[in-house]
């Protein structure tokens, strides 16, 4: 695969957009757009509405085809040339803006169709759980907290309980990089402040990038910011530094 | 050790549902046949033959309905062409039918059908051969609707054509292949179709007994069709297809590719319509290219929603009433039957989303009251501590 550009992060960056660009009817949603994500990072991601953010996703995740640029993945796959299977099976979670769950199924069972593993049609004829299995569904209950709701239907779920629940079925993936869009959104401040600390738990062992809107989770959530404007990076920082630039007062506080 | 046939008889037998349906049919496949032929006609248990014809005709739109219940109430799929793959299936066992009348044809040709001695033809189209055996006939009855349920599928579901404007696809296919049908040089009978069959492996079509073992096949085929739906639905892959109905977006994130998902069961789904077709035509003694007119399609749609939509046995009860219906109006009051369908279908969508099975509490089989959910219905296999 091609060479990195003299990153000197080269060996632990899990994800590198390099000069990516997509255009939907000559409107530019994403313009040269580089940025890099470390193995074990929590990073938020944020920006005005239009600045790009779940354009980004949609690149990455391969539900968007980049007009030009590269998508490096793990140190050396390119993204770009992939569909959203494979890349989700290259350990790639994606999390909805408006959570999606399977409502006519139980929570159990939907975080069994999101258990790592197999994903062949014949296979899938003849599946059957392991004792293993199921007990990492019961501990992925326990982490995100349905252990009593395990057995009722996802369309029964509280709001907040279906955004955990998808969290769940992306951890189930066991992915290396999770990508989160708005998970706060619509949630209590109680929720807001859980959800939080569940992000804050899970990076460490996998990367994972936070698209919010909400500055007080973004704050709660204590990580490294990037500001996207106009589909690009406008600042990148702590939360304060991003927060005392002036081009991103700017932005955000009117023209 | 574990055996592959527990599970698979959980599926199938393991609630109400699944008794009372599969004992149903297989009673009926007994019963009826009995009697028809043993008990005389005198008596008020006797069943006579046009009703054997008629029930056995039900039964194989009950298995075309479970066809299309498969790929709708658990895909999302709604064709609006499944009459196609029907109309495949009587087609190539008519032309096993047509082979096997021999000399006994209006022009006596053994080797070539009438409708082709009566346009000049000298020899046989070679997508005719092999269809004088029977167990190749068999074959085609399953392959061909099955190959070209694969190859549309192939193209529409990688394409990801979806909702609306897959249905119109299938409905544009259908219409297509009626198109064809129609024309003479098709080499299938043109307008007339075909028909005038004479027997099926040696016994008489006519004959009282034969039509009893094409009624009791058409029982089990159902019941076989059932639990082959059943198994497919219990199973792991039977979620993912529900998954892909209410969400689809999620399952490619998840790493499915959903496209050999819909393919597999749109093709099953296929075959079985094809094999629906086969036991409708030496039933009726006829197909000819009306079978893949667009309305035909539809109204199996109707049937499905409103036996009732993602339960199996919904679509079985359905394909049964509604024909029943069809048969009494269009005898009874022929020009209402149409007005009569259509208000059927706006009353079942705004009265009854969830159709009978849904709805009527006497066909919830499965569980007390509360809401319909096909998973009480169809419970999977092995995993009760998980059910409420």
């Amino acid at each position: 695969m091609s060479e990195l550009h003299a990153s000197p992060q080269k060996r632990d960056t899990i994800l590198y957009l390099d000069g990516v660009s997509v255009s939907f009817d000559g409107f530019k949603a994403l313009n040269n757009l580089s940025f890099y994500v470390l193995a074990g990072e929590l990073r938020a991601v944020i920006g005005p509405n239009g600045a790009g953010k779940t354009t980004m996703m949609d690149v990455v995740t391969g539900k968007t085809r980049p007009d030009e640029g590269q998508v490096v993945f793990n140190g050396g796959v390119d993204l770009t040339a992939l569909d959203e299977a494979r890349i989700a099976n290259l350990g790639i979670g994606r999390k909805f803006q408006k959570p999606t769950v399977f409502d006519t199924q139980s929570v159990f069972d939907n975080l069994e169709l999101a258990l790592a593993g197999s994903r062949g049609v014949f296979q899938s004829l003849g599946f059957r759980l392991t004792p293993e299995q199921r007990l990492r569904i019961d501990e992925m209950l326990e982490t995100v907290g349905l252990t009593e709701r395990r057995a009722a239907l996802a369309g029964d779920l509280s709001h907040g309980q279906k955004q955990w629940l998808e969290i769940g079925m992306l951890l189930m993936q066991d992915p290396h990089l999770l990508l989160v869009d708005e998970p706060a959104a619509g949630m209590t401040d109680a929720e807001t402040e859980e959800t939080a600390q569940l992000l804050k738990r899970i990076a460490g062992d996998r990367s994972v990038v936070v698209v919010e809107h909400d500055m007080e989770f973004v704050r709660a959530l204590d990580a490294r910011v990037t500001v996207l404007h106009e589909g690009s990076v406008l600042a990148e920082g702590s939360l304060a530094t991003v927060q005392n630039d002036a081009r991103v007062v700017e932005v955000y506080l009117g023209r | 050790m574990r055996s592959a046939a527990g599970p698979i008889v959980t599926a199938v037998l393991g609630d109400a549902t699944g008794r009372i349906v599969v004992g149903l049919l297989v009673a009926a496949a007994v019963a009826v046949p009995v009697l028809n032929l043993m008990v005389p006609a005198g008596s008020p248990l006797h069943v006579p033959p046009y009703v054997v014809a008629l029930i056995g005709k039900y039964l194989t739109f009950a298995l075309l309905a479970l066809s299309v219940d498969l790929i709708w109430g658990f895909a999302g799929i709604l064709s609006l062409g499944h009459g196609a793959f029907f109309a495949l299936g009587g087609y190539a066992m008519g032309m096993h039918l047509m082979r096997q009348i021999g000399t006994r044809g209006v022009y006596g040709n053994a080797e070539l059908p009438d409708f082709m001695v009566f346009l000049n033809w000298k020899e046989l189209p070679w997508y005719w051969y092999g269809f004088d055996a029977f167990p190749f006939a068999a074959l085609m009855v399953v392959l061909v609707p099955g190959v070209l349920a694969l190859v549309f599928g192939w193209f529409a579901f990688r394409s990801r054509v979806t909702g609306v404007y897959l249905s119109i696809i299938t409905q544009a296919m259908t219409f297509a292949l009626m198109l064809a049908f129609f024309r003479n040089d098709m080499g299938f009978g043109g307008n007339n179709g075909l028909t005038d069959f004479k027997d099926i492996l040696g016994f008489n079509l006519q004959a009282g007994g034969t039509r009893a073992v094409l009624f009791a096949a058409s029982a089990l085929a159902v019941a076989g069709a059932y639990a082959l739906c059943r198994v497919i639905v219990a199973s792991r892959l039977g979620r993912v297809l529900l998954a892909v109905r209410d969400a689809e977006g999620r399952v490619r994130f998840l790493g499915y590719r959903v496209e050999y998902y819909k393919l597999f069961v749109f093709v099953v789904s296929a075959m079985l319509a094809g094999i629906a077709g086969a036991l409708y035509v030496p039933q009726v003694g006829i197909i000819n290219p009306g079978e893949f007119a667009p309305a035909n399609s539809i109204e199996i749609i109707i049937w499905v929603a409103v036996g009732g939509r993602g339960s199996l046995h919904g679509a079985i009860l359905g394909a049964i009433l509604v024909n029943f219906a069809k048969t009494y109006l269009t005898g009874a009051i022929p020009e209402i039957w149409l007005f009569a369908l259509g208000g059927l279908f706006v009353a079942v969508t705004l009265f009854l989303p969830k159709g009978i099975v849904g709805t009527v509490p006497a066909f919830k089989f499965g569980g007390a009251g509360g809401g319909w959910r096909w998973r009480r219905l169809v419970p999977a296999r092995g995993r009760s501590e998980e059910r409420p």
